[in-house]
């Protein structure tokens, strides 16, 4: 590409910035805090509930805990209703644990069509797999460096 | 020697073929949207009695091209050339139809410009006396287009402000000698691949709109006539954005058009519709044409139009490469009689 094509562009995707439409952040940021705190109030109830009348450990609380709100996460995105729920609140219903359902579940229901080998099981983790493959590898990181600072004893 | 060629690009057809009959299927949206009484069936169910998205589509091709058959009194096998095109991997949609219509076929990927590319190449044919029928259809559906382009429909994520939403909707135009009453395909103007660097696949109007500004002043530079030749100038999918951009870079240009409108803009209303910056997909030049602007020609509200499709000629492979958006938009004039050609030459 000569220079003037390069400049050319270059003033074009400046005008194009300027010319476009931007998010109201405030709003966004309202709606994502608003959102995304219900959830997690909702997972602390379930966790506090569970531990106390049930009377399960913290962590076996915790794990419980997961796994119902992995289910209603699932739950809605099967009933249409946390896409509905996403656009609003973007990042409030996106990182919460319900999210990450959703990222699986919504593939999982896209793909049925193309069969539960090609489709289903090829799909399932097309938009979860960047998370998990980058999670994973973080964790593992940190614990590597983690268990060198306690040899060495820091 | 060339005796049809005008300038780099265009093309006048010497015995301008006529559309004589069109067909336009919509989906729901659509059906709620501005134009919902031009087009010729509203689908209640988007899915149209098929157990997938892309069965749909493909259905809405074949009814299309039948119903304009029919519209036209004459039967499948009198057709010597279909032209159609869809946004599907290997054009699923149209190769299906194709398949059950078994009519001489031509597969096209011009992206959203496919419905004035299958236009230009049907007239093209009957002008040059290859054949006496050639249909021209396109189709896009919204379901089929996301999980394609972008996401599975129930993931809960934000469209960004610049978005387009994809129309589900097929249009067909059958185009044939010119014996009968018009409109007429009179001119054409092929569109060269034009790129200003702009990757954002969410922002394909900005990218489009300086295809479709290449395009216009390609047009009126090869045949010389003036901008208010036109009643109406139409782009295909630019949306709000687009559109906007492509009206200020015609008068950077020193082009004035006094009716410079969108298919995509037309096709929803943006203000209750949440489909942010306006229609697109082969779908929405195709039912807005062979909707609205066909039925206004016959009527001659009309008299001539420059119909100009827009494409994006993306792939999720060329974007996740890092590749910017090529870009094209080839012109079709159409004028609703021929008797009144003169007043500019």
């Amino acid at each position: 590409m000569s220079n003037n094509q390069l400049k050319r562009n270059e003033l074009y995707g400046q005008y194009v910035k300027e010319r476009s439409p931007k998010p109201n952040y405030i709003k966004n940021c309202l709606w994502a805090f608003v959102v995304g705190g219900a959830i997690c109030t909702l997972g602390q109830f379930i966790h506090n509930t569970i531990e106390n009348k049930m009377e399960l450990t913290h962590l076996e609380a915790t794990n419980a805990t997961i796994l119902i709100m992995i289910f209603i996460g699932s739950l809605l995105t099967g009933l249409g209703v946390y896409d509905v729920i996403g656009k609003r609140a973007g990042a409030g219903s996106i990182v919460p644990i319900t999210g990450f359902a959703n990222s699986i579940v919504a593939p999982a229901m896209e793909f049925k069509k193309e069969g539960y080998i090609l489709g289903v099981g090829a799909k399932l983790f097309s938009l979860a797999g960047p998370v998990l493959v980058y999670g994973i590898t973080a964790s593992v990181l940190v614990g590597i460096l983690y268990y060198f600072i306690l040899t060495i004893g820091v | 020697m060339t005796s049809k060629k005008l300038g780099k690009q265009t093309i006048k057809l010497l015995s301008p073929p006529s559309i004589i009959a069109t067909a336009s299927i919509v989906g729901p949206k659509e059906g709620k949207g501005p134009l919902h009484e031009y087009f010729h069936e509203i689908l209640k169910d988007d899915l149209y009695g098929e157990n997938s998205w892309e069965k749909a589509e493909s259905k809405m091709v074949k009814e299309v091209v039948k119903t304009a058959v029919m519209d036209a009194r004459l039967k499948l096998e009198d057709i010597d050339y279909l032209f159609a095109g869809d946004l599907l991997n290997q054009l699923m949609a149209s190769s299906l139809a194709a398949r059950d219509l078994q009519i001489p076929y031509y597969g096209l990927f011009g992206a959203c410009s496919t419905m004035a590319e299958g236009l230009s190449l049907a007239a093209i044919m009957i002008d040059g006396g290859y054949g006496d029928y050639a249909i021209a259809s396109t189709s896009s559906h919204f379901s089929t287009a996301e999980r394609q382009f972008r996401f599975p429909l129930e993931l809960g994520n934000q469209r960004p402000l610049t978005s387009q939403w994809t129309v589900t909707g097929a249009g067909a135009a059958i185009v044939a000698v010119n014996k009968r009453e018009g409109p007429y395909i009179t001119y054409i103007t092929t569109g060269k691949v034009i790129d200003y660097g702009i990757a954002d696949a969410n922002n394909m109007g900005a990218a489009m709109a300086p295809a479709a500004v290449d395009t216009i002043i390609a047009h009126f530079k090869d045949t010389g006539l003036s901008t208010d030749y036109y009643d109406l100038v139409v782009t295909g999918d630019l949306g709000v954005i687009g559109r906007d951009i492509a009206e200020d870079l015609l008068k950077k240009e020193g082009i004035n058009i006094k009716c410079l409108i969108d298919c995509g803009e037309e096709i929803f209303d943006h203000k209750t519709q949440d489909t942010h910056s306006g229609g697109s997909g082969c779908g929405c030049s195709a039912v807005v044409f062979c909707g609205y602007l066909y039925k206004k020609l016959r009527s001659k509200e009309f008299n001539r139009i420059l119909f100009i499709s827009t494409g994006a000629l993306l792939s999720p492979t060329s974007v996740q490469q890092g590749e910017s958006i090529p870009s094209i938009a080839h012109a079709v004039s159409i004028e609703a009689s021929l008797n009144v050609v003169g007043r500019c030459n």
